[in-house]
């Protein structure tokens, strides 16, 4: 299940994504001649796809030994259309429908900061820069639902290694875009955009952080963070930036947006950790994503089943201190 | 209004009443409740709570203002219990589907989660409110002390209100129209009667 056995599911056997989507639109068929007099939104999406899943262009990717085996992947249409990208709206169906706008050509990442040379780099040449690897992660929000998700992409530290940070960078920060004009619904809600996250050199070099492309083999869809992003799966999903337009190199720890919000709630490390409460609600457990309503909880793991691979980094870190 | 008229709106109160709780069910069902049933379960119920609980909260003012929708008492009742009903699943989902009908769970997350004890509490304020509901009680009572103890319903409602506030994400503005519509609601019943006791204050004689 974890890093360092080969993975028990080849990349050929994964249910192709429109397998997915046609089960869900089977069931919503049926759902819909039931719901004909209510006029929901779901109805609308079966009579007239507006909302339907894009197709985006194919990624050519390479299987990775750091991937994840064991779990079921969750499906396209529930990772596209069930997210919190709050520029876009504060609903969890809001990105889909509001994300249109979002302009991922052209498109660059600045490197700031400590670095040798600050540079700026093209969204196509960081397509280049490695083969880009399929790697499922669990993914833990830090609203306990859960995903299981097959993200394209390579370590975050191979790109790292290209920014030349100087010996004094202890920290990177992550800015995403923003724009008001394109994302008019970010007054929903009262945060200072743009949107900040942050992680320590060693954790970011950490070979399971992911500098992300894609999902299901193809170009990430707008709502999920495109054209690119970060993914760290130890850690609660709100570290995971989307949309990231500058990477900078610091000496001290940043600010990262929810930090900012609520000091007490959401901390810089955010590991995920069922034996640290969030102070509303327990994380002890969490709702997988796609399951039926009496099937859906599931114990948290720590370091969302991760430990193997960055336990190290915290050895002898106060957990719930550093949460 | 004739009484067939009211009958007939009772029927389609109760069809409106019950139609998202029906959603529900049928989503459950066929497992269409979306990416996280278990969420929108505990999202729609408790929304409906706060939404029925305004709404029988509406009437009141409604009547103050045009004697024509006196009738709309006819509906408090109905729209009161309904919000009760609903309050009942939302606890009942999170008893089975957050808390596992784990005890130890529920008695931690009452005492240390204020948005949950706040929540619970707000249940519990509705409970002698359903339970003095009938005819029977409301005689038994007699009409001033059930008027009184069912003032506690604001209580109820503002209890829900910042249940709801202290659930979101901080800075989520999502509760806010609710807290509007409850909050004009709320003010209403002073800002009606001191208009009415103005009213009464001025000499016939000399109103226009």
């Amino acid at each position: 299940m974890l890093i360092g056995k080969p993975p028990d599911i080849p990349s050929s056997a994964i249910t192709p994504k429109d397998r997915y989507l046609n089960r869900r639109r089977f069931m919503k068929g049926a759902a819909a001649l039931g719901v004909a007099a209510a006029g929901s939104a779901r109805m609308l999406d079966v009579i007239s796809p507006g909302t339907a899943v894009k197709a985006g262009a194919k990624l050519e990717t390479v299987r990775s030994p750091l991937s994840t085996s064991g779990e079921q992947l969750t499906s396209y249409e529930d990772i596209t259309h069930y997210n919190n990208f709050y520029e876009f709206g504060v609903n969890k169906d809001d990105p889909a429908k509001n994300a249109g706008g979002l302009p991922t050509r052209p498109w660059t990442v600045k490197v700031t900061g400590l670095v040798q040379q600050p540079k700026t780099f093209d969204i196509d040449t960081l397509l280049k820069l490695r083969p880009l690897e399929e790697r499922v992660y669990r993914h833990r929000c830090v609203e306990a639902w859960s995903m299981v998700i097959p993200w394209v992409g390579y370590s975050l530290s191979e790109f790292i290694k290209q920014c030349d940070p100087l010996s004094n960078a202890k920290y990177v920060q992550f800015l995403s875009y923003y724009n008001s004009k394109v994302e008019k619904w970010s007054g929903e809600s009262t945060i200072f955009w743009p949107y900040s996250e942050g992680l320590r050199m060693d954790e970011a070099m950490n070979p399971l952080a992911l500098l992300t492309f894609g999902l299901y083999g193809e170009v990430l869809p707008n709502q999920d963070g495109a054209p690119v992003r970060i993914v760290l799966p130890w850690k609660y999903g709100f570290k995971s930036a989307k949309s990231i337009v500058e990477v900078k190199f610091l000496e001290k720890q940043p600010s990262t947006t929810w930090h900012e919000m609520a000091p007490d709630e959401y901390g810089f490390y955010s590991n995920v950790n069922p034996t640290v409460d969030h102070p509303r609600w327990s994380q002890k457990t969490e709702r997988r994503v796609g399951m039926p309503f009496y099937a859906q909880r599931r114990a948290t793991l720590m370091f969302n089943g991760y430990s193997d691979q960055v336990a190290s980094l915290y050895t002898g870190m106060n957990l719930r201190k550093y949460y | 209004m004739k009484r067939s008229t009211i009958i007939a709106l009772k029927v389609l109160a109760w069809i409106a009443c019950l139609w998202p709780f029906g959603l529900l069910v049928y989503g459950a069902i066929t497992n269409t409740l979306g990416a996280d049933p278990t969420a929108n379960i505990e999202l729609t119920t408790g929304y409906n709570t706060l939404l029925l609980l305004i709404l029988s909260l509406a009437i009141t003012p409604l009547r103050r203002v045009w004697s024509k929708l006196s009738w709309l008492i006819q509906f408090r009742r109905l729209l009161g219990l309904f919000a009760f009903f609903y309050g009942t699943v939302h606890l009942l989902a999170y008893v089975a589907l957050y808390a596992g009908f784990d005890v130890n769970s529920i008695l931690a997350d009452v005492a240390k989660r204020k948005f949950i004890t706040i929540g619970f509490a707000a249940w519990l304020l509705l409970v002698p409110l359903a339970a003095t509901s009938t005819n029977w009680a409301i005689r038994k009572l007699g009409g001033k002390r059930w008027s009184r103890l069912h003032k506690l319903v604001y209580l109820a409602a503002v209890c829900g209100i910042v249940h709801y506030w202290w659930q979101v994400k901080p800075g989520v503005l999502s509760p806010l129209r609710l807290t509007v519509v409850l909050a004009v609601l709320l003010l209403a019943r002073p800002v009606l009667a001191w208009i009415q006791r103005a009213r009464t204050r001025t000499p016939a004689y000399s109103r226009t």
